[in-house]
């Protein structure tokens, strides 16, 4: 599986983008850990391979390095040892491949002294995309997630899960192929949760793009992703890939299959094995489903 | 829910703003008449409303001129302090090693007592407007500073996370992230600001002493003391008064129109 060698220079051979029928890494998380100054292992060494346009989520508690994890794939955080490639390259050289990631935090993270349109033009702003063709591409995504009359609102007055909306859409309006999610929807209930959910999956379809998400539901990782790693705590570390076989479109009624429950039970269990484990200092185990 | 029984219940909220202050003020004036006239209190001791009401009409030459002057100094050096104030900001969130290197000073500058220092100021510089205004704009300084500072650095994490992630450079991020998330600390500091501004320019008033034409409203309170003319002593603190409420006044207007629509400390709803 290891295309480019843990310690060899960045750019393989290979790194110009293959066609799509072979599975192209996104993602290659290379033994990246991270310790903090204080001696806290945030995260044990982890290797995980992403392929283009797959869907994968980071199952676990709180204090997992989930959260930790997603920060290194986006840069935000660097890991104390081991890599993070991008489609082959280092995660700050991305701009090089043409390709763009887009993250949506756990909360909108919206500035609440602008517009809903002014906040979703903010990426194109930053990067200095003219006036025009921004206002053409944020019309474009508001439609897209179902805000073109709230164009003019500003965050406040909407509800919690229109606000998610618009923090989606700020990140579909930079056109990305890669997108980080952080337990985007954990603070909404049930209800707009799994509309979301749904929308989501459909928006990446549509886009063909590759979604790393992490959450902390057992039903939501089972509902949207082809494959779910399973993280632990104390110390962080993944336990477990285990690949959700079933065919998309998903609809909600396949959250009450029973396969959906043979799913959930599985990861269910492996999460209290883990935690009965934690605190032994247990060497993580790749078990695949 | 209703948005119309909302609007004239808060319409009959700011009714009852006005109106309950007015009548405490009413009914204190009343007592405070009935007193004065009642024990034949000598108007050298206490002066009767009435009379500080008619005192201050009779000189209201000379007490608007000095109301004007008072005035002039507490403006200009408000002005002053919040320029200089939010520059000295900018510094330190620029660089951590100037808020380090400065910051103590600027504290110095707080706990010293103007009273103390005004005589040096009043000494080195020889204009007398422009030694009030540098005392004044020393008190009414650190409040702006102290909450611009904090402004700057109150910015949601994952907003500076996500600007970072953009690549957004320096600029962008000082003109489109912490200067809007400022506002709110910014002008409550103007709030503190302008009231310290005009105690500054009443101490530093009375410390030069400037009679003449320079001669502001604590000088006329210096005076009418010398000459036992309490009432007019009076009219002069009540201008003053008035003076400093309608800084503050204007300062939470200020505030409002800046920041009504978006943020939570000027919307009272939701």
């Amino acid at each position: 599986m290891n295309l480019v060698g843990a310690g060899g220079p960045a750019p393989s051979a290979h790194a110009a983008p293959a066609s799509a029928s072979t599975a192209v890494p996104a993602i290659e998380v290379l033994s990246a850990e991270k310790t903090y100054p204080d001696g806290t292992h945030a995260l044990q060494p982890v290797d995980l391979h992403i392929a283009e346009g797959e869907f994968v989520t980071l199952l676990g508690p709180s204090g997992c390095g989930k959260s930790t994890l997603l920060k290194m794939v986006a840069g935000l955080l660097e890991p104390s040892d081991g890599r993070l490639l991008l489609w082959r390259r280092p995660v700050r050289e991305l701009e090089a491949t043409g390709r763009r990631i887009a993250f949506v935090f756990q909360s909108p993270t919206l500035m609440p002294w602008a517009s809903v349109e002014t906040n979703v033009r903010l990426p194109l702003d930053l990067a200095g995309v003219a006036r025009d063709e921004a206002e053409a591409r944020v019309a474009d995504v508001l439609a897209l997630v179902g805000l073109v009359k709230f164009a003019k609102a500003l965050p406040r007055t909407l509800s919690g899960g229109m606000q998610m909306r618009v923090s989606i859409a700020r990140a579909l309006v930079v056109d990305p192929q890669l997108l980080l999610m952080d337990e985007p929807f954990g603070a909404l209930d049930e209800i707009t949760r799994s509309k979301l959910d749904s929308e989501l999956l459909d928006l990446w379809r549509s886009k063909r793009l590759t979604v790393l998400f992490v959450t902390h539901s057992i039903h939501e990782a089972v509902f949207l992703s082809q494959r779910v790693v399973m993280m632990a705590a104390r110390p962080g570390r993944v336990i477990e890939q285990i690949a959700v076989d079933e065919p998309y479109p998903r609809t909600p009624g396949f959250m009450v299959a029973p396969q959906f429950s043979r799913y959930a039970k599985r990861l269910q269990d492996s999460l209290l094995r883990a935690s009965s484990e934690s605190e032994l200092d247990a060497p993580p185990q790749q078990v695949r489903a | 829910m209703s948005g119309a029984r909302a609007s004239t219940a808060s319409s009959r909220e700011s009714v009852r703003r006005l109106l309950y202050p007015a009548l405490v003020a009413a009914a204190l004036l009343s007592i405070w008449q009935a007193l004065v006239v009642g024990f034949e209190l000598p108007p050298y001791l206490v002066p009767s409303p009435g009379r500080v009401a008619k005192t201050l009409f009779a000189d209201r030459v000379a007490l608007g001129s000095a109301l004007f002057v008072t005035v002039k100094v507490t403006v200009f050096a408000f002005a002053v302090a919040t320029v200089i104030g939010v520059l000295i900001s900018f510094a330190f969130v620029q660089s951590r090693s100037i808020e380090t290197a400065l910051f103590p000073y600027a504290v110095l500058l707080q706990v010293t007592p103007i009273v103390a220092v005004a005589p040096l100021i009043i000494i080195w510089i020889k204009d007398p407007m422009a030694s009030m205004v540098l005392c004044a704009a020393l008190v009414a300084l650190f409040p702006v500073i102290a909450n611009t500072t904090l402004g700057l650095r109150s910015v949601d994490p994952d907003l500076q996370s996500y600007f970072r992630l953009n690549h957004a450079t320096r600029t962008q991020t000082l003109v489109r992230l912490r200067i809007p998330s400022a506002l709110p600390y910014f002008f409550g500091g103007l709030r503190i600001s302008s009231g310290l501004a005009l105690i500054g320019a009443v101490v530093a008033e009375f410390v030069a002493g400037t009679g003449g034409s320079g001669a502001g409203l604590a000088y006329q309170i210096m005076q009418s003391g010398f000459q036992l003319n309490i009432s007019r002593m009076f009219a002069a603190l009540l201008l003053i008064s008035v003076t400093g409420v309608a800084l503050f006044a204007a300062m939470a207007w200020l505030s409002r129109a800046a920041l009504g629509s978006w943020h939570a400390s000027e919307t009272s709803h939701d």
